[in-house]
């Protein structure tokens, strides 16, 4: 077994420091406190202010708790600041794959679409923000599943074409695919005639935040096989890794 | 042969984005870097043009590299930038003579004032297209010239060099103290209030006005023009268009036409109509502006309906009251609530822009009972762009008599839908988003590629706009009606507000 990681234990050191007295305290003090170099605490100081646990106040340069940590238990990364920070790349995605793009995020056991891009053939198309998905019958439902195993415990699985995943058994072999491949597809599980691909956003520390991808007519997500295109896949899958780096910078 | 692209700078009020297209106008990789903002006194705004240079110096490289792609791959850099802003520096230094000074700042009130007094100030609207407002660089400039020791007799003696943003980057780019050009594009000289508008060149008459040496001034060319190479930062990159952000979206936006308008959504916002080749003179409160100019061919003209205040004042929000964490998540806030509570805000913080021009206007938040929560005030933050893009597209309407069937819309705030579709709601008709959120980069993308033959021609570049998102009208006209009265009566309280707080010590 590991042992402890001296990092981690300085980090949660620094926190309860803060989280102390007036809440306030300079890069010195910090380190002085913990009997640690500058340079070390500052480090520390600095991931810590990435992951936004900790705030620096802009003016006098101290540190303080970030309100982050006020709120661990709610959506940690609001939704429409999840549409605002992707946009550039779910346009593009929807350019370079000619299909609509939508991105998912996990609300009260469904897919909630929080961004929608028509499919750049201008015709008439309708804004689905704001539509409540499936989770184990879209490929951004999918994508969730693989990466929260809380959510799949106990789900219902309701039949809502003849080709939905209804065996709790068939579905988590599915999900260990979607671990495995890094994105997940479906065709024909949620509507007939419609296909989707979907791949993880991550935040820091890899931890999924929502689903991108695109969807439409199976003849246009899928090869005569039905299985995916490849293209379509690759194009989702880099859209994702745009996104989520777009989100640690 | 190796996959070509075009680069754009969009040097903006908060922040410089560097962007590569490819030439089906897909963005391939966008790296960002905000400036600080200064607010020494009241009113008062200013960045460091050295900072916004540094800026570029930094994510220039990074977006080749994000993107993978090598500098002899660029066929062309098209550069934007935020207007009016004024900056002057020493030509054998290089290094400002002190910060820019923005155009949101309104330290030039009481200047405007005395100026807008003088008897021959009648004449100045007809030869530049614009109203005397602290908003344009001349006044900024003059003001300059006026508070800063030593300044004019520098600026005598031929050392000093003005520029609007774009200028000082293409300066610095070719080469700055060693042989940078002194340049500026039609539609960023149009903002100045120093270039005759019928004849695109500097007034002798405006320059008098406002006592500006010609000396300082930089040469006014066409958008798109191949202006030379870069020799810093990444040097042998050819340089082919520059104009101002709003005349770049609505380049982006492909209003190529007479008569098509787009609106972009930033600090401010900007309705941009193209006139063609007819300079339409306001008469209800629209600047006159040139939409752009092909090299070698007339100006094309513009109307344009200006809003200093709406991203800034979601920026203010989070900023200064602190009732969100970031600027996106007053969309989650205002969601909080299904309507205004009955509260109105009116940003009038640079006073209040198109079509009222009331310098002395300050913003006012009204209608407050102990009902209103955060979740009225996000709303009511929103309405207020809402309603002021109402007033500019009503003033477009009264101008020429027809009102349009949809609006286009770009820019940062067009990923709130809330506000979109409040805008949609508000004007009864619907709000358009192209493919492309970044249609600021996009057109001057655009520009630059079309200067070396990237892309052929105007309609080749109509063929890659590609709608994204569409909201539409869900209000019925006596709720539109009775909100539009009340912001109406909001406005009117805001005005007169700011008094001179002393006279002028000179």
């Amino acid at each position: 077994m590991p042992g402890p990681i001296q990092s981690i234990e300085r980090a949660a050191a620094m926190l309860r420091l803060l989280a102390r007295g007036s809440g306030q305290y300079g890069l010195a003090e910090i380190a002085a406190s913990l009997g640690l170099p500058k340079g070390t605490a500052h480090g520390i100081l600095r991931t810590l202010q990435r992951v936004e646990f900790v705030e620096q106040d802009q003016e006098s340069g101290r540190y303080r708790l970030g309100a982050a940590l006020l709120h661990l238990g709610t959506s940690y990364l609001d939704a429409n600041e999840l549409r605002s920070r992707s946009l550039n790349w779910a346009d593009a995605l929807a350019a370079r794959s000619g299909q609509e793009v939508r991105i998912g995020v996990h609300h009260d056991g469904a897919v909630l679409v929080v961004h929608h891009v028509f499919r750049p053939d201008d015709t008439m198309q309708t804004l689905g923000v704001g539509a409540m998905l499936p989770l184990h019958a879209t490929a951004f439902g999918k994508v969730l599943l693989a990466y929260d195993a809380s959510l799949s415990r106990d789900r219902e699985l309701t039949s809502l074409t003849r080709r939905t995943i209804v065996s709790p058994q068939a579905l988590e072999r599915v999900l260990t695919q979607v671990r495995a491949s890094g994105w997940a597809s479906e065709a024909e599980e949620c509507m007939p005639g419609e296909a989707s691909i979907a791949a993880p956003i991550r935040a820091f520390g890899g931890l999924v935040v929502g689903a991108i991808g695109v969807s439409g007519a199976v003849d246009r997500i899928c090869d005569p096989a039905s299985r995916p295109k490849p293209s379509l896949v690759s194009q989702v899958a880099s859209a994702a890794e745009a996104v989520s780096r777009a989100l640690t910078d | 042969m190796a996959q070509r692209y075009v680069m754009a700078i969009d040097q903006g009020t908060t922040s410089t984005r560097c962007i590569l297209f490819d030439q089906s106008a897909r963005l391939v990789s966008v790296v960002q870097r905000e400036h600080r903002q200064y607010h020494p006194r009241p009113g008062w705004v200013e960045q460091d043009a050295v900072e916004i240079w540094r800026n570029v110096d930094r994510i220039l490289p990074q977006t080749l590299r994000d993107g993978g792609v090598g500098a002899d791959q660029v066929v062309a850099l098209g550069i934007t930038n935020q207007r009016e802003t004024a900056v002057v520096w020493d030509r054998n230094t290089g290094v400002p003579v002190g910060r820019a000074i923005v155009w949101e700042d309104i330290r030039t009130e009481e200047l405007v004032g005395e100026l807008t007094a003088r008897p021959d100030s009648a004449g100045i609207r007809d030869r530049c297209g614009l109203p005397l407002a602290t908003y344009f660089s001349a006044p900024k400039l003059k003001w300059l010239l006026d508070n800063t020791p030593g300044l004019r007799e520098r600026a005598a003696r031929g050392e000093l060099l003005f520029g609007t943003i774009d200028t000082w980057l293409i300066w610095n780019l070719t080469g700055g103290v060693s042989g940078g050009l002194h340049v500026t594009d039609v539609t960023n000289a149009s903002r100045t209030m120093l270039m005759n508008i019928t004849t695109q060149a500097w007034d002798d008459e405006l320059l008098s006005f406002f006592d500006i040496p010609a000396s300082m001034l930089p040469e006014i060319r066409a958008s798109t023009e191949i202006h030379g190479k870069t020799t810093r930062v990444v040097p042998g990159i050819t340089i082919a268009a520059a104009l101002g952000d709003q005349h770049a979206a609505l380049f982006g936006q492909t209003c190529f036409a007479k008569g098509e308008t787009k609106c972009t959504y930033g600090t401010g916002s900007f309705l941009l109509m193209n006139t063609g080749d007819t300079l339409v003179k306001s008469e209800h409160g629209l600047l006159t502006t040139i939409g752009y100019q092909l090299g070698g061919e007339p100006a094309t003209y513009a109307l344009e309906g200006s809003i200093a205040v709406t991203g800034s004042l979601v920026q203010w929000f989070r900023d200064k009251l602190g009732l969100i964490q970031s600027a996106p998540e007053i969309e989650t806030l205002a969601r909080t609530v299904t309507d205004n509570g009955g509260c109105y805000i009116v940003p009038a913080f640079s006073g209040l822009f198109a079509p009222h021009w009331h310098s002395e206007a300050r913003g006012i938040i009204v209608g407050l009972t102990s009902y209103i929560s955060k979740g009225h005030l996000a709303r009511a933050v929103l309405e207020a762009t809402a309603w002021q893009t109402r007033e500019v597209v009503d003033a477009m309407a009264a101008e020429l008599g027809v009102s349009s069937k949809a609006l286009k819309v770009d820019g940062g705030m067009t990923a709130d839908h809330l506000l979109m579709q409040t805008i949609a709601d508000v004007l009864d008709v619907p709000v358009l988003r192209p493919m492309v959120a970044e249609t600021v980069s996009l057109g001057a993308a655009y520009a630059a590629g079309l200067a070396v033959g990237y892309w052929p021609d105007l309609e080749g570049l109509r063929r890659n706009w590609h709608l994204a998102a569409r909201w539409t009208p869900q209000w019925n006209a006596d709720d539109r009606d009775a909100e539009y009265a009340n912001w109406k009566r909001a406005v009117e309280l805001t005005f007169g507000w700011a008094k001179p707080r002393r006279p002028r010590g000179r």
